[in-house]
């Protein structure tokens, strides 16, 4: 389909009554048209102030996190990413521990929901009867319209006492003798923690992935699942060898989408994280992450080095959820064009 | 030799098959879960009272009524502001731009918007009005849910847009009409059905939005209609009950948690309907 831009036409049109007889019936007076072409004219520029205005906002974003985030990073400096200090009395401040529990909780959630997403996304293409798998694939994406913060008091009042109490001991005596694995899984059981966090955002990235995988696994031709079939294949070496190798990209791109909802996730996690800024090597032992820290401290933070600091850890979790949201779109982008393409 | 290879085959086959139908399983599970418990608990604390009284203080009887007036007043100002920004820049996007470089960094930026984490949208309104107004108010939040309405009708327009046949605008075009006109009398109408999905789509994100809520609107136990001054919101409140010792406030927090998801999957399922009626047409 060739679009021709409206502004194209409109030098035809001009002509067109420069030619048209001077009293044709029901004609619009020169008049009309130039109103026309004046209320055109504005309808094009409020359209384009708009469209500015979504520019306008990221570009906003980024300033007004920077003029924010500047005294902690002047004060600070480079050391201000790696410090693990965060000392409102003090006023010292690193941004180490948040970015830590960001990075493994989101790590820990794609560890879980991928493999799901995918096998959610398998069953739905391939293995449930028709007239269950819309149901199925409503009942999985109403798991994406559930607020966030329903998750967390979820998971703070009903999840955390359970694996409290019947889940994490047994964890930690099953491995308290085995090397690394007593280290990973190890301490008091809180129920809260790192672990409980990931859980929890694994559970609300799964909808993402399992929805963009699903859709990338219905662009599979046919043909070429009739082809494995035909030469004797299982169903799982046709999804194995056929399916996941042409989407594999599309995969990688929901995945990354999945990624950056978790990395930012706010409010799931500031329930069940624990709030507290250190490393520890145990999952089960609490973490914070960026935004949990934002979250829980900024309408008390005193001062202006600690509001500072928090703008700061904010300003690292944007240039870090832009890398992560920017390469899935190129990806999803570039499968959108091939998908094009190959339909012309 | 092949019979145990077959064998293998076949074992593999049933083990990851099952494995899909356990994942498959798994998602289901926790949303029976969440929604049972939430159901469950949520109807115990549900009564008239919630409606007419306000947030009460620790230890004595009261309802979510100022909350559920604050999320009301808020989503539906942000719902004003966002959605004619959202309508005109997809239709940029989709009539004027389509393939202008400005326009491919502007829908790069817009899906950038659509899953940035919206406690930055409270950061950045914090730092714009906040800071300079001095104090928190229900305008900066309803500025903030208006920054997340945008990218998601955007979106959605921009789609409903290119659905719609180009024979209908070289049609209306061909009768002289002006090329606005046939964007508002025939395109947008045509796309009408999924641009309003678009908006419901929109008010369903931002009514259990909370983090970019808690540092611009803040919070409020009283009844408040004053767009410049602090005003509750029910996921705020259910933020602030949620986290307190207090046995009355977890019960009323569960009770605003089973009504935001109530309004929030009746939304999404009214938009999901139709949406399908727009397919089948």
């Amino acid at each position: 389909m060739i679009f021709t831009p409206w502004f194209v036409c409109k030098p035809g049109r001009e002509t067109i009554m420069a030619n048209a007889p001077p009293i044709a019936m029901g004609m619009p007076t020169s008049g009309t048209w130039e109103r026309f072409g004046r209320s055109d004219a504005r309808f094009r520029a409020l359209t384009l102030a708009a469209a500015c205005l979504v520019l306008l906002i990221f570009v906003g974003i980024i300033i007004a996190l920077g003029t924010g985030a500047w005294p902690a990073l002047k004060t600070f400096g480079v050391g201000f990413l790696t410090s693990t200090a965060w000392n409102p009395v003090t006023e010292r401040f690193g941004a180490f521990p948040a970015i830590y529990g960001t990075l493994v909780t989101s790590a820990l959630a794609m560890l879980i929901a991928v493999p799901v997403g995918i096998g959610i996304a398998i069953f739905l293409t391939e293995l449930c009867p028709r007239p269950l798998r819309r149901a199925v694939g409503i009942a999985i994406e109403l798991l994406a319209g559930i607020p966030s913060i329903i998750y967390g008091v979820w998971g703070l009042f009903v999840f955390a006492p359970f694996f409290q109490q019947f889940i994490q001991p047994r964890i930690v005596d099953a491995l308290s003798g085995i090397p690394l694995l007593s280290d990973v899984f190890a301490g008091p059981p809180y129920g809260i923690g790192i672990f409980t966090a990931s859980l929890i955002l694994s559970i609300m990235i799964l909808p993402f992935i399992s929805a963009v995988t699903r859709d990338v696994f219905e662009t599979v031709p046919p043909v070429l699942k009739e082809a494995a079939y035909g030469l004797g294949s299982t169903t799982w070496e046709v999804v194995w060898n056929v399916i996941l190798p042409y989407a594999r990209s599309g995969v990688v791109g929901g995945g990354m989408l999945a990624l950056g909802r978790a990395l930012g996730e706010t409010m799931a996690v500031t329930f069940v994280i624990g709030n507290a800024h250190r490393i520890a090597l145990s999952i089960f032992a609490p973490g914070t992450t960026i935004s949990a820290t934002i979250a829980n401290e900024f309408t008390e933070a005193l001062g202006d080095m600690y509001v500072s600091s928090l703008v700061a850890i904010g300003l690292i979790l944007f240039l870090i959820t832009f890398l992560v949201l920017a390469a899935a779109q190129l990806m999803l982008r570039s499968l959108e064009a091939r998908a094009g393409g190959r339909s012309q | 030799m092949s019979q145990t290879l077959y064998l293998r085959r076949r074992v593999r086959n049933r083990f990851f098959l099952a494995l899909s139908v356990a994942a498959a399983g798994f998602g289901i599970g926790w949303l029976a879960l969440i929604l049972g418990t939430l159901l469950v608990r949520g109807a115990d604390g549900m009564s008239v009272t919630l409606f007419t009284q306000m947030t009460p203080p620790p230890g004595s009887n009261g309802g979510l009524a100022n909350a559920i007036l604050g999320s009301i007043v808020m989503s539906g100002l942000a719902v004003g502001i966002g959605t004619p920004v959202g309508i005109f820049a997809g239709t940029y996007l989709a009539e004027y731009g389509r393939h202008a470089r400005f326009a491919v960094i502007v829908r790069f930026v817009n899906d950038i918007l659509l899953s940035a984490p919206s406690i930055l949208v409270g950061l950045f309104i914090y730092e714009l009005f906040v800071i300079h107004m001095g104090h928190f108010s229900a305008l900066a939040g309803a500025a903030a849910l208006a920054v997340l309405v945008v990218p998601v009708v955007v979106r959605t327009t921009e789609n409903m847009l290119l659905l719609v046949p180009n024979t209908l605008r070289e049609a209306a075009a061909a009768l002289g009409t002006p090329p606005h006109f046939v964007i508002r009398t025939v395109t947008w109408r045509a796309a009408r059905a999924g641009i309003v999905t678009g908006i419901l789509l929109a008010i369903a994100r931002i009514s259990g939005e909370t983090a970019p809520l808690l540092f611009t609107a803040l919070n409020n136990q009283f009844w408040s209609t004053d767009l410049n001054a602090p005003m509750a919101s029910l996921p705020a409140i259910i933020f602030q009950f949620a986290m307190s010792p207090y046995e009355d406030w977890h019960k009323l927090a569960w009770a605003g948690a089973l009504l935001i998801t109530i309004t929030v999957l009746s939304l999404s399922v009214m938009a999901r309907i139709l949406e399908s009626t727009r397919m089948s047409q």
